[in-house]
């Protein structure tokens, strides 16, 4: 049954299935385990992320094409959802048109992307999709009219999943069971559901290919795999549930703008979240994700008490300064990819 | 017999066809095309010429920053994300050498104000260039041959640049003022003539000029030239292709210092991640012109530019998206870039 | 029996999994043509591009006029007087006739006498001095491949198959200019499909399969011998030629 759910690609090591069981009770008791309000928007934030940096490892890590639009597919996922509840606002309609429309035009422009920068060779991919996210990025900014510009959009979500509403009266282990626990759980199952069917794609004889030919592509291509369909399936597959990715965080956030959905400093971190966690397994992704989201918002305190205790000392305060934690992420990924480019998984699956 | 084969491999004819012949040139003609375009697109004669200039200057800062990086892919088939770190870098110092020299920026006299400005570029050069030389040793040379690599750590590497200069020079982004004699205008009648971008063409004319000069007319620029072609061929010629690969690599990044602040002094801002922003622009030249290519890389930054000035005035909407139309159209048209280079 | 100029001693190398040459042993005496025959995929290329360090042998010697060659890197092999002309002649197309040549004489311009001789050899390269090499034809392209490993004085040109894909009449023109070639005293290694070219410029043969060398001896031998050709080389030589 396990088996079956993880499509047979069970963890292979102890040390990572303690972890990754540690992360799934975190997660799926996040509500009741850490209750506050801070604390459940980092669960959702993680599980989200979870999703987004799995899908990337789709590209990435099974695929090997280096791509830089993946947040503006979670952009176009969020905007979709965002602007259909500003049309028909806190309605389940807009929720499910914006998802289903985000999804569609993410699909759509990963395939015109595949199409003009696969075919030449795999590392124009990463040239051009930074230049076309980054110009999607302006252009959402310039349209305010529908995006909201640079302020983003708020707007109401359905009744069923605001603080306002009670499923039921009591509370159970001191918490509300209130509509924000629905949407919790909403995120949450979503999550969870999407990271099963990744797991399903790259298990299945499709994902298997794709690593035939990351290893060579010359010799996948000899063997008769038409390696520009494979990769193009690929990067429209990531980028649909990219979407998908975003249009959860749009409904968690109840807000969307440029600095949470496309920025490139979010394509940053899902490149270090993976890179750590470990390419090419996405489990690595899971682990990515939550290490490095658990780390920015709460290692940082520790890092601003070290910066502080340090006082008077020259330099050594500003490297440990809060801000400068992205310098020390950067020198772990660097290292990371030279020293074990399968990352904390492959480190645990060695080591067992 | 003899005879007759000597007559025939002499008088076989060692052109291409007439098409390819004409193929060849068909970019070149591409920049004409489009200041026709623009002048009949604008209408009014002095708008266009400021357009022009602007566009011009745009074109010739971008292949100042890129030219680096596509004979880097060129030689030895890399990707290298930290060319925007040396853009950057080459920016902040070339600030701190202007701002610290205070009097010399702001006085009425061009000789004191290239005082400050040539040794702004120099500085800019040598550090950029410096740093070039240690982020191959370091990033770079571990990576050779395999290319997701080389995109992640030479990105890596960029992040932890863009991290060093927040740490060195604060987080916030610094203003640059140009010094007195690049500011303000020249008046021709309706025509008002930016000083700075007169500079920065010619500036940017004299680099690529010399490029041309070392690339076509010394011993070391037909070295890069064959290595780009065929690297193995020139090691079997008895030459290091290393030496060669280092040289070219740190020329770029010194030249994408100066283009750093060159460009720092157009925007009259520089900001750590200015790097990563113009690298965007960068990327696209790169690969219009095809990558390896220095023609290319001139023309498809001069086309860029250009573009970018025109939509900006008549579809300014549209400006953004311009540039990302124009490398759609190009890759249509060729999917290897304007001018590629045949590789063996 | 005089030191051979090159000589291999069980020499194996490996590209990526596939074990290509299994233990070449060849002798290459100096002063001579020696021809490297055998079919297609039998390593001979791989033997070519083994002593000029492009892929370096697993294991094995290859020691050059004494000096053991093996794991130096190309650069360095090429400056003990080692000349490459590969299968695809590894011209630079986009440069000029001259600059090609000007880059293969590495240690500075050539001297006139030298490159009347070159002219002599392949008078179309005159003709076409300030062309790219691109714009060359096939056979022309060729002669300026080896004109290029000629620039300077070598000792030892490694030359893989010059003919192919040229009109029969241009191989004549080739054939010519090697035999012009073996009175410089150049110790010339030939990798060659075309048997009538063997052996009009052959004096010693050694042929390969799968990776071995499993004939040596004068070429004239070979020549004279069809059963020997008909085992060792098949019908995969075109002998009709």
């Amino acid at each position: 049954m396990l088996n079956a759910l993880l499509s047979g690609d069970l963890p292979r090591s102890r040390g990572l299935t303690l972890i990754l069981l540690a992360i799934l009770v975190g997660l799926a008791f996040a509500p009741f385990l850490f209750p506050g309000t801070r604390s459940l928007n980092t669960a959702a934030t993680i599980c989200v992320f979870i999703v987004l940096v799995a899908s990337y490892d789709l590209l990435l890590g099974y695929t090997g094409v280096v791509s830089f639009a993946h947040t503006m597919f979670y952009g176009i996922g969020a905007y979709g959802v965002a602007i259909m509840l500003e049309l028909w606002p806190a309605s389940w309609g807009g929720i499910l048109l914006g998802s289903l429309a985000g999804l569609a035009v993410s699909i759509a422009l990963a395939f015109v992307i595949a199409l003009f920068s696969l075919r030449v060779r795999a590392i124009f991919f990463a040239m051009v999709t930074l230049a076309v996210s980054s110009a999607f990025m302006i252009l959402a900014s310039q349209l305010s009219g529908l995006t909201g510009g640079e302020d983003g959009l708020s707007y109401r979500v359905p009744r069923e999943l605001g603080p306002a509403f009670k499923l039921i009266d009591t509370e159970i282990l001191g918490v509300k069971v209130d509509g924000r626990l629905l949407n919790y759980y909403l995120v949450f199952l979503a999550s969870a559901g999407l990271v099963l069917l990744l797991l399903r794609f790259v298990n299945a004889p499709f994902g298997r290919v794709l690593q035939a030919i990351r290893e060579n592509t010359f010799r996948a291509e000899a063997i008769g795999y038409r390696t520009v369909i494979y990769r193009t399936i690929a990067v429209c597959l990531s980028a649909g549930v990219a979407s998908l990715a975003g249009s959860l965080m749009a409904i968690w956030l109840k807000y969307t703008g440029p600095d949470t959905t496309l920025s490139l400093t979010i394509m940053i971190d899902i490149l270090l979240m993976l890179v750590i966690g470990g390419m090419g397994s996405i489990y690595g992704a899971v682990l990515g994700a939550t290490l490095f989201i658990l780390a920015r918002n709460y290692l940082q305190n520790l890092m601003d008490i070290g910066a502080s205790a340090l006082g008077d000392l020259p330099l050594l305060p500003a490297l440990i300064d809060p801000d400068r934690w992205l310098l020390w992420l950067g020198v772990l990924f660097i290292l990371s990819v030279y020293f074990f480019p399968s990352g904390i998984v492959g480190r645990l699956r060695a080591g067992r | 017999m003899t005879d007759q084969t000597a007559s025939q491999t002499e008088t076989a004819a060692p052109r291409a066809p007439l098409s390819e012949r004409f193929g060849k040139w068909v970019p070149y003609l591409l920049v004409p095309v489009f200041l026709i375009l623009g002048y009949l697109l604008i209408g009014s004669g002095p708008t266009w010429a400021t357009l022009t200039l602007a566009g011009l200057a745009m074109g010739m800062m971008i292949f100042v920053m890129a030219s680096g990086l596509t004979l880097v892919f060129g030689l030895m088939d890399i990707l290298n994300f930290g060319h925007g770190a040396f853009i950057s870098i080459g920016a902040f110092v070339g600030a701190t050498v202007l701002l610290s020299a205070g009097g010399w920026t702001g006085a009425d006299s061009v000789l004191l104000n290239l005082g400050a400005v040539l040794p702004a570029m120099l500085a800019a050069m040598m550090v950029a260039g410096g740093l070039g030389y240690v982020f191959e040793r370091v990033i770079v040379r571990p990576v050779y041959g395999a290319h997701l690599k080389q995109i992640l750590v030479t990105m890596g590497g960029l992040i932890v640049a863009e991290e060093l200069i927040r740490l060195i020079w604060g987080p916030d982004a610094i203003p640059l003022p140009r010094p007195e004699a690049f500011t303000g205008a020249w008046i021709f009648g309706m025509v008002a003539i930016e000083k700075y971008r007169v500079y920065s063409v010619i500036l940017g004319l004299i680099i690529f000029l010399a490029l041309l000069w070392v690339l076509g007319r010394t011993r070391t620029g037909l070295l890069i030239r064959a290595g780009v072609e065929n690297g193995e061929m020139v090691e079997a010629l008895g030459y290091r292709i290393r030496l060669i690969f280092i040289l070219v690599f740190v020329a770029g990044s010194a030249l994408a210092g100066l283009g750093g602040v060159m460009w720092g002094l157009y925007e009259q801002i520089i900001t750590a991640q200015m790097g990563l922003d113009v690298l965007v622009l960068v990327f696209i030249v790169v690969i219009i012109g095809g990558l390896g290519s220095v023609h290319g890389c001139f023309i498809g930054a001069l086309l860029v530019g250009l573009l970018a000035n025109y939509t900006g005035y008549l579809m300014p909407k549209l400006a953004l998206g311009s540039n990302i139309l124009l490398m759609v159209a190009v890759l249509m048209w060729r999917p290897q870039g304007l001018l590629p280079i045949n590789k063996q | 029996m005089p030191e051979p100029l090159l000589r291999l001693e069980g020499v194996h190398t490996h590209i990526g999994q596939y074990h290509i040459l299994q233990g070449v042993d060849l002798d290459v005496p100096a002063g001579g043509l020696t021809m490297l025959l055998g079919r297609n995929g039998a390593g001979k290329t791989t033997t070519l591009r083994s002593i000029m360090g492009l892929w370096n042998p697993s294991q094995g010697r290859v020691v050059f006029d004494g000096t053991e060659i093996g794991g130096m890197g190309t650069a360095d092999i090429a400056r003990l007087g080692l000349a490459y002309v590969p299968e695809n002649m590894g011209l630079f197309g986009n440069l000029t006739v001259q600059e090609n040549m000007v880059l293969a004489a590495r240690k500075g311009p050539m001297d006139n006498a030298r490159l009347d001789w070159i002219f002599e050899l392949f008078p179309a390269l005159k003709k076409f001095w300030r062309l790219p090499a691109g714009n060359l034809s096939g056979g022309q392209k060729q002669m300026l491949a080896i004109a290029r490993a000629i620039s300077e004085p070598r000792r030892l040109l490694l030359i893989d198959e010059p003919t192919k894909g040229l009109a029969p009449s241009i191989v004549e023109a080739l054939i010519e200019a090697f035999l012009d070639l073996k009175r410089s005293e150049t110790t010339i290694l030939l990798v060659e499909q075309n048997f009538r070219m063997a052996c009009a410029v052959g004096d010693s043969v050694a042929v390969m399969d799968d990776g071995q060398i499993v004939h040596t001896g004068a070429m004239s031998e070979l020549a004279e011998n069809e059963a020997l050709q008909q085992r060792l080389l098949g019908l995969s030589l075109d002998t009709h030629q």
